[in-house]
């Protein structure tokens, strides 16, 4: 293991934290209806996007899912204008037209989250694709669940970027389920997703997705050797969601135990860094109380400028169905 | 310079992808095999296989590719082998390419052409004979065009290339052998701008695509009885040119609408929507429909003949319109 930095642990533990108290604000305000529709929450995952995207530079693409707030704020994304979007407000990232399943951050390269289950995986290598044909040195991340592995899509998706080797990086978040469906009993290869991968000849590496740090580490290398024309590469990143699979689902109930919940939220992704820096004599209690206040402030600034902005107009609706020039 | 529509449709491809190198052909044996209808003729000889890409058969994989390479700012061109095929990419059609301007507020948007022959050829079957335009003219955030001549086929291709949105271009089997003089030099030909291809006073046909040659074939036949029609082809079918159409209707009266594909919910039963809110005074008889049978596509020959419309159910619809019947 590389040697530990102080400032850079910190601010991955930051980066979690703020994913965190984003989220569990997000459903506050939804429980306030300030936020309707479906709201999927990333808690207990944070340390793959984070770490994932700690291993990029600002001009690669992200894209992902339904389930990315956290990827969003992990590119650098302002909270105030994420959460605006959530409130539906016209100071959103996508002037209220998408919502928390479409958010979309042109400037920091986050191409969007997805809402059919496999349907961005494609444009995923299409990224890729564009970045070779226009021979920059770029790599493309795309994060989805491990409930996309059996669609066609993903298995077209891999076979074309294998096929032109591609500077992609697909990232599985296999928390298990796909809402209620346990992997066991929707993926025939549930005990090695990323053998899927294999299949197609992409290499492919499973990691603890509950570790930010190794989740980097494994990136890092697999993002240096893409960018150099290796790719692509498939990384299973092992995770669990703690709360339901949106607003509507219990954290758990007839599909999973609480204890099997209680288990895994052991394994907090933010707990386990915070014990690495304490252990590693990096951080004391009162760096998490100063990073605490931070955050918290952050997030209720992000509510207050969402809660100050106006709704779209009623024009808005027409605006952006067709691009003009 | 006379040209045949498979010929006018390679030129306009080829003048642009000289102009400019972000664009490419993306499709089933577009490269080495020369297009399944020879269209790409000498492309991949001319610009290589990084611009002339053969791809597999997964039509939602490569549109989607595609779809991902024009938000990173390439112009794909797809070429749909049939466009029964887009069936297996509307997903990526409809949810992705059309959406996607809007969902992301206008950050992002999908410069692609997504093209290929609808429509029956001779006796295809069920499978291979779809006029799908409707399914297309449906989702708001696409363009789509059907061009009957090669005049029309090259400066509406070339203006959809140039096009930032994403469009349909339908082409059809039994006009890639068509001749028609498409002049001398560049020019494009303006997308929603509809053209009157023969002028009368009696009655109004609206056709597009090969059903076009079948309104001049019944309109010269109707001439002949002494009955004048005046023959218009919206060449795009979205936007619509109804301003066009309803100037000629308020000098008719009288109005038919041919379309190929099936009758329920078809394009034309929107045409006359539109046409009755603007000019319901002007008619002197209601609207009368030629179209496809509602069933799938027989391949026995007399039935698959009697599935689609002829020139004398034309006839017998101006005529019926006009009292002499
Ligand atoms: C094509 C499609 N089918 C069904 C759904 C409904 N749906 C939304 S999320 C989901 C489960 C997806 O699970 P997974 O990919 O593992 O992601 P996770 O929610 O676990 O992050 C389903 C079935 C959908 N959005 N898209
Ligand atoms: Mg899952």
């Amino acid at each position: 293991m590389p040697t530990m930095d102080r400032v850079d642990l910190l601010h991955l533990y930051r980066q979690m934290l703020l994913i965190r108290r984003f989220e569990e604000k997000s459903a506050e305000m939804y429980a306030l209806a300030k936020i309707a529709g479906f709201l999927h929450l990333y808690i207990g995952e944070e340390a793959i996007a984070v770490g994932a995207i700690a291993a990029l530079r600002p001009d690669d693409y992200a894209i992902s899912a339904y389930r990315d707030h956290g990827h969003c704020l992990a590119r650098g994304s302002d909270p105030g204008h994420v959460m605006a979007e959530l409130f539906g407000k016209a100071t959103g990232l996508c002037q209220g037209k998408g919502g928390s399943m479409h958010l979309v951050d042109a400037p920091r390269r986050f191409m969007g989250g997805y809402a059919i289950v496999g349907g961005h995986i494609p444009l995923a290598t299409g990224l890729a694709f564009a970045t070779k044909y226009q021979q920059l040195d770029l790599v493309t991340v795309c994060f989805f669940g491990e409930g996309a592995i059996p669609s066609g899509q993903a298995h077209e998706a891999l076979n074309l970027a294998a096929l032109w080797k591609l500077p992609v990086i697909f990232v599985c978040e296999n928390n298990r389920y796909g809402m209620g469906t346990s992997s066991e009993r929707a993926i025939a290869l549930y005990a090695d997703v990323a053998g899927t991968a294999r299949s197609y000849g992409i290499m492919a590496e499973r990691v603890d997705g509950m570790d930010v740090l190794a989740v980097r580490d494994v990136m890092r290398k697999v993002v240096e050797q893409a960018r150099a024309g290796q790719g692509p590469f498939f990384i299973e990143a092992m995770t669990y969601r703690f709360m339901g699979h949106s607003m509507s689902d219990p954290a758990h109930g007839h599909y999973r135990t609480k204890a099997e919940v209680e288990e895994h939220r052991k394994r907090d992704p933010l707990l386990l860094l915070k014990q690495t820096i304490l252990s590693n004599n990096l951080g004391a209690e009162t760096d998490f109380v100063q990073l605490e206040r931070e955050v918290g402030d952050v997030v209720t600034a992000a509510v207050k400028f969402a809660d100050d902005s106006p709704f779209p107009t009623p024009s808005a609706l027409y605006t952006d169905v067709m691009r003009e020039e | 310079m006379v040209l045949s529509y498979r010929e006018a449709l390679n030129q306009a491809m080829c003048e642009e992808m000289r102009r400019d190198s972000r664009i490419f052909l993306i499709g089933e044996e577009v490269g080495h095999y020369q297009g399944a209808f020879k269209v790409s003729k000498g492309f991949v000889e001319e610009f290589g296989p990084q611009r002339v890409v053969d791809t597999p058969i997964t039509e939602a994989g490569f549109t989607g590719l595609a779809i991902g390479a024009a938000m990173a700012g390439l112009h794909p061109i797809v070429e749909l082998m049939t466009m029964n095929f887009g069936i297996l990419a509307l997903d990526q059609i409809v949810n992705n390419a059309a959406k996607i301007h809007y969902m992301s507020g206008g950050q992002l948007s999908v410069p692609i052409v997504i093209r290929g022959p609808g429509s029956a050829a001779h006796q295809l079957g069920a499978q291979h004979s779809q006029s799908l335009e409707a399914w297309f003219c449906h989702v708001p955030g696409l363009k789509v065009i059907a061009p009957a001549t090669p005049h029309d086929a090259k400066g509406l291709l070339k203006s959809a290339i140039r096009d930032n949105n994403p469009v349909i271009f339908l082409e059809a089997q039994l006009l890639y052998g068509t001749k028609g003089d498409v002049g001398d030099g560049e020019y494009t030909i303006p997308i929603g701008v509809a053209e009157v291809k023969r002028a009368g006073h009696d009655a109004t046909i609206v056709a597009y695509s090969k059903m076009l040659l079948l309104a001049l074939e019944a309109a010269d036949h109707l001439s002949r009885e002494g009955i004048e029609v005046e023959v218009i082809d919206p060449r795009t079918l979205k936007p619509l040119d109804l301003h066009t159409i309803v100037a000629s209707v308020k000098k008719t009266g009288r109005l038919v609408i041919v379309e190929e594909g099936w009758r329920f919910c078809g394009l034309g039963a929107q045409i006359a929507e539109s046409v009755y809110a603007a000019a319901f005074d002007y008619l002197d008889a209601p609207i009368q429909r030629v179209t496809g049978e509602d069933v799938p596509m027989p391949y026995s020959r007399p039935l698959e003949d009697a599935a689609i419309p002829d020139k004398a159910r034309v006839i017998e619809a101006v005529k019926s319109l006009c009292g002499t019947q």
